[in-house]
């Protein structure tokens, strides 16, 4: 009889075996691309499938491994919780999979490929690995072979010192959070069955430990410092533009749209499976943290005018409004209203998935058009939807679901998670009602300035004419590339909908974790109508609006095409202009300069305009040079004392190393009295 | 049944009646201003020679540019069929609520901007930048003032809010009231008038909307002007359905519709006043005071919003 974590295990194995022999076929890369990929979509597919049924059936399984340290097995479980996070990850890295068979090939004669398709085997399996664990050992081993992986796909490129820099400062931010995350378990674990021995690491000896409060809030507080390092929450944020970008753009569709749930997945679990009893101010905590992260991560996306890195930025963006979701969950929980902690649980939830469809996407449309052009400046390019229909079709598909627009994802879970903030006058503290709807109120700040950066993203990289100077041969990608934009563009419509359907499906998760069902209400009126509380207090359907969009479209087309006008392709009218050149197009710098000087104050600007003047007079100056520098002020607040401070003890340390053997005898010497006191 | 007639009626009556009361306040406008205006028919005249005109389109515009006008006409006509306007007995009411509106009338904008920027003139970018600019401004503080009438009524389905105001028990709130302040600054935002855009305009530099749709001529110029109307229409409805819902005819009711167009007409007549009022008293501000204007209507949609908690 296959079970779900058969299959799940068997994916495990298949993308580990792939990882260690992919380099044997190393001298045929076009072979090994083709051959490790498709085994790794395969394997995905097997994840997915696990992960869907077992959601779908509600069924927990375990299963104790042989190996492992001595006398410490391994254990996996495969429960709803675990079987979402792999449908996640499973369905995007099937998607970017069959996407990188075609992009991975545009490296081929460049350079050679095989630690890339080695690594990126590992990076899939490590994700697997996370959420299946079922012991703090087997976790922090999975949370460090992703890591390690991730760490070597974005140093692919390492001939860029950019590129090592920010591998580099992806590696510290991702082990200071390991060790966060590594002391959370032993608190849990020494409390759950004492500190001498190794009972408590299983996740099951948490779940039955009772914590008390004050050690709950330090377990929780070091997971939380722990996952929100990897998930990229302000002020942790500042690895992820650097990290994301450089890493090839299948491995940032990857990085960015599951990697960064696996720390969403790590925060469920530890705080409503293992800690469960919690005071409401931890679920403040990572409300206020989500808000920020929400504002924060779209004001600095609209700064960029690097597509890679502006997307990075809304990766922030949308961790921080599943981060809201999740907070919002929290609180509800705390005060024991378990219908309302499902609402927002789930909004929370369904974000996980619709950022991972679209943020995916968007990635593989960056790619595409990296691929195409070999430039990641937006302020270079331009007019891409002539020469690129396909991809210009699909990543505006991604757009406007990340911008949260009817009828796509993105909307369905930002008006999920609006509903449950219009329900927070149920709390019983007076202050929280009172605040609930500003966060409400940045929550749709968020969402607008994300249609206004994606108006620009897209407007700026596909619209109007070619800004570059030199004019490459741009062309549109192969059939793999598409077919997986194209299949992550349709999740993206079907997510937004058939949401009724999705919550169905995954109702059980708020059933067991906060102990409540949201679809019994939400399909109140049938599949069509989504009604999370009641349908008098409020309905969405997003295939109404769909059809009702297409038919009304449809109508008036029609009736303005049975006798139509001729349609004349003229020059450009520009008010009578008639120099129009591409430079005097708005670019992304421009485009983004009304809400760079409103939000100003919380970036750190430097903007510099020099004139050459002609020789003949002042007032007609030659040439004007533009200078603008947008920098993250955390960097100064946070960052650079940090590392100041470093250096600084480093140096301290540094004195103890003089090079003459005498000392360091005399420090063995001493280490050794000091040991025998202790050990006496 | 009735449900899909008065439905049709309505939508029907959008699109029919959108145009006139352009009209009606481009006349009061002129009166106000001392000029003799036009007839109050002269939209119609101005869309019927659009429509009849052949399209001139630039050479390098893509299918996002012809693709535009349709849809921003089609979200218009089904925000029609969403508002209570005559009835609050609608089948499409639970399509959307209130949220789902405001993104409606977003991803009209959205596709708006993306038009604008399609040809790749500067007046087209300038325009998208700005219109989005002040749309984030503006979308908080509309959502603010929205959640304060949710709050106060417990629903934000429109005809829910329609049937708890209008309900006998209902008297008048202090958060309605600064919840309606905000919605009027916001519907002038939303809607391009003055003081915040000027609809009349076509010099270069205070122009939004008109910068955007600068380069369309023939059948997409009038479907997008059209569409303007009955944003203008579609905004005084709901305006007149949140704040005074008097007249709007009760599920089980139709025999009350012809009533309802009557008070209809006379709301949305009387806030054509109020509009031109408001439009012919202010100067149209420099842009960057209009984080003033809208922080302000933030402002008293907060008021609104904390007077509901201590008070209500």
């Amino acid at each position: 009889m296959i079970t779900p974590i058969d299959i799940a295990s068997a994916s495990i194995v298949l993308l580990l075996i792939t990882f260690l022999t992919a380099g044997l076929l190393r001298r045929n890369q076009a072979l090994l691309i083709k051959v490790s990929f498709s085994l790794s979509a395969f394997a995905s597919l097997a994840a997915l499938s696990a992960g869907i049924w077992t959601v779908g059936s509600g069924i927990t399984e375990r299963v104790t491994l042989i190996i492992g340290l001595p006398d410490l097995p391994f254990h996996l479980r495969l429960d709803p919780l675990a079987g979402y996070f792999l449908t996640v990850v499973g369905l995007l890295s099937f998607f970017v999979s069959i996407y990188s068979t075609g992009y991975v090939k545009g490296f081929l004669g460049r350079r050679s490929v095989t630690r890339l398709v080695v690594f990126y085997c590992l990076f899939i399996a490590g994700m697997f690995m996370v959420v299946l664990a079922d012991d703090a050992l087997f976790f922090l081993i999975s949370w460090e072979a992703m890591a390690a992986a991730s760490y070597f796909l974005v140093m692919f490129e390492d001939e860029n010192a950019e590129n090592r820099r920010a591998a580099f400062l992806y590696m510290v931010v991702a082990h200071v959070g390991a060790v966060a995350i590594l002391l959370s378990f032993g608190v849990m674990a020494g409390l759950a069955a004492g500190f001498e021995n190794f009972n408590g690491f299983t996740f099951d000896a948490m779940r039955q430990a009772q914590f008390p409060t004050g050690w709950a809030t330090v377990a929780f507080l070091l997971a939380f410092f722990g996952f929100a390092a990897k998930a990229g929450v302000v002020p942790l944020h500042v690895w992820l533009p650097e990290a994301h970008p450089v890493a090839p753009s299948n491995v940032s569709a990857l990085m960015s749209g599951v990697m960064l749930k696996t720390a969403i997945y790590g925060i469920v679990r530890v705080t409503f499976d293992l800690l469960k009893v919690f005071p409401w101010w931890w679920g403040a905590f990572v409300l206020i943290l989500g808000i920020v992260s929400a504002v924060m991560g779209v004001l600095y996306a609209l700064m960029q005018h690097d597509l890679k890195r502006l997307l990075a930025y809304h990766s922030v963006e949308n961790i921080g409004i599943i981060l809201i979701g999740i907070g919002l969950a929290m609180i509800f929980k705390s005060f024991n209203l378990p219908m309302l902690a499902a609402l927002a649980l789930i909004a929370g939830l369904y974000h996980t998935m619709n950022h991972a469809m679209f943020k995916g996407l968007l990635f593989m449309g960056a790619g595409s058009v990296l691929h195409a052009t070999r430039e990641r400046n937006m302020e270079e390019m331009g007019g891409l939807i002539h020469r690129m229909p396909w991809t210009a079709a699909l990543f505006l598909v991604g757009c406007i679901s990340i911008s949260a627009l009817p009828p796509f994802n993105g909307f369905v879970s930002e008006w999920l998670t609006f509903q449950a903030f219009l329900l927070s006058p149920s709390l019983p503290i007076p202050m929280m009602r009172l605040l609930m709807p500003m966060g409400a109120a940045l929550l749709a700040l968020t969402g607008a300035l994300a249609a206004a950066c994606f108006v620009k993203a897209f407007g700026v990289t596909f619209l109007g004419h070619w800004r570059g100077h030199h004019n490459p041969h741009i062309h549109e990608t192969d059939w793999s590339m598409r077919s997986a934009m194209l299949m992550a563009a349709l999740t993206c419509l079907l997510l937004g909908i058939l949401p009724t359907l999705y919550i169905e499906w995954m109702d059980i998760l708020s059933e067991q974790l906060v102990g409540a069902k949201l679809a019994a209400s939400a399909a109140v009126g049938g599949w069509m109508w989504l009604t999370p509380v009641a349908p008098e207090r409020a309905s969405y359907s997003g295939i109404v609006v769909f059809v009702g969009i297409i038919a009304v479209y449809g109508i008036v087309y029609f009736i303005l095409h049975v006798n139509p006008g001729k349609i004349h392709r003229g020059p450009i009218w520009d008010c009578g202009f008639e120099k129009l050149t591409s430079r005097m197009q708005y670019n992304a710098t421009s485009f983004s300069m009304p809400i760079r000087r409103i939000f100003g104050f919380l970036f750190k600007i430097k903007e510099e305009v020099s004139l050459v003047p002609q020789s003949a007079h002042p007032a007609f100056p030659k040439k004007l040079h533009y200078e603008l520098k947008v920098r993250d002020r955390f960097w100064k607040w946070i960052y650079k004392p940090v590392a100041d401070a470093s250096f600084w003890c480093s140096r301290k340390v540094g004195r103890l190393q003089q090079g003459r053997i005498q000392a360091y005898l005399i420090y063995s010497f001493v280490t050794i009295i000091i040991l025998l006191f202790f050990t006496r | 049944m009735s449900g899909f007639i008065i439905e049709i009626l309505q939508v029907m009556m959008l699109i029919g009646l959108a145009p006139m009361f352009s009209g009606w306040v481009k006349m009061l406008k002129c009166w106000s201003q001392g000029r003799s205006s036009a007839s109050i028919l002269q939209p119609y005249r101005d869309l019927a020679k659009l429509f009849s005109k052949d399209v001139i389109l630039a050479e390098n515009a893509s299918w996002i540019f012809r693709f535009t006008p349709y849809l921003v006409f089609s979200t218009a006509v089904l925000a029609g069929g969403i508002i209570p306007m005559l009835s609050t007995d609608l089948p499409l009411s639970l399509t959307a609520d209130v949220i789902v509106l405001v993104a409606l009338f977003a991803i009209a904008r959205f596709f708006t901007a993306l038009a604008g920027m399609d040809i790749g003139t500067a007046f087209g970018g300038m325009g998208s930048s700005r219109e989005m600019m002040i749309a984030s401004l503006a979308e908080p503080a509309m959502l603010m003032a929205i959640f304060t009438v949710s709050l106060a009524c417990g629903s934000t389905s429109l005809s829910r809010i329609v049937e708890v105001i209008y309900s006998p028990a209902s008297i008048v709130k202090p958060s309605l009231v600064f919840a309606f302040i905000a919605f009027v600054l916001i519907a002038l935002t939303e809607t391009g008038r003055i003081p915040v855009d000027n609809p009349a305009t076509h010099l270069e530099l205070t122009m939004i909307h008109e910068a955007m749709i600068l380069e369309y001529s023939g059948r997409h110029l009038a479907l997008i002007e059209w569409a303007g109307m009955m944003k203008l229409f579609l905004f005084m409805a709901i305006g007149a359905a949140l704040f005074a819902p008097w007249g709007i005819a009760y599920a089980g009711a139709p025999g009350s519709i012809p009533l309802a167009f009557g008070y209809l007409i006379l709301k949305i007549g009387a806030s054509g006043i109020v509009l031109v009022l408001i439009e012919t008293g202010l100067a149209k501000m420099r842009l960057f005071r209009l984080t003033e204007f809208l922080g302000a209507a933030f402002l008293m949609a907060t008021l609104g919003m904390l007077s509901f908690f201590i008070l209500e």
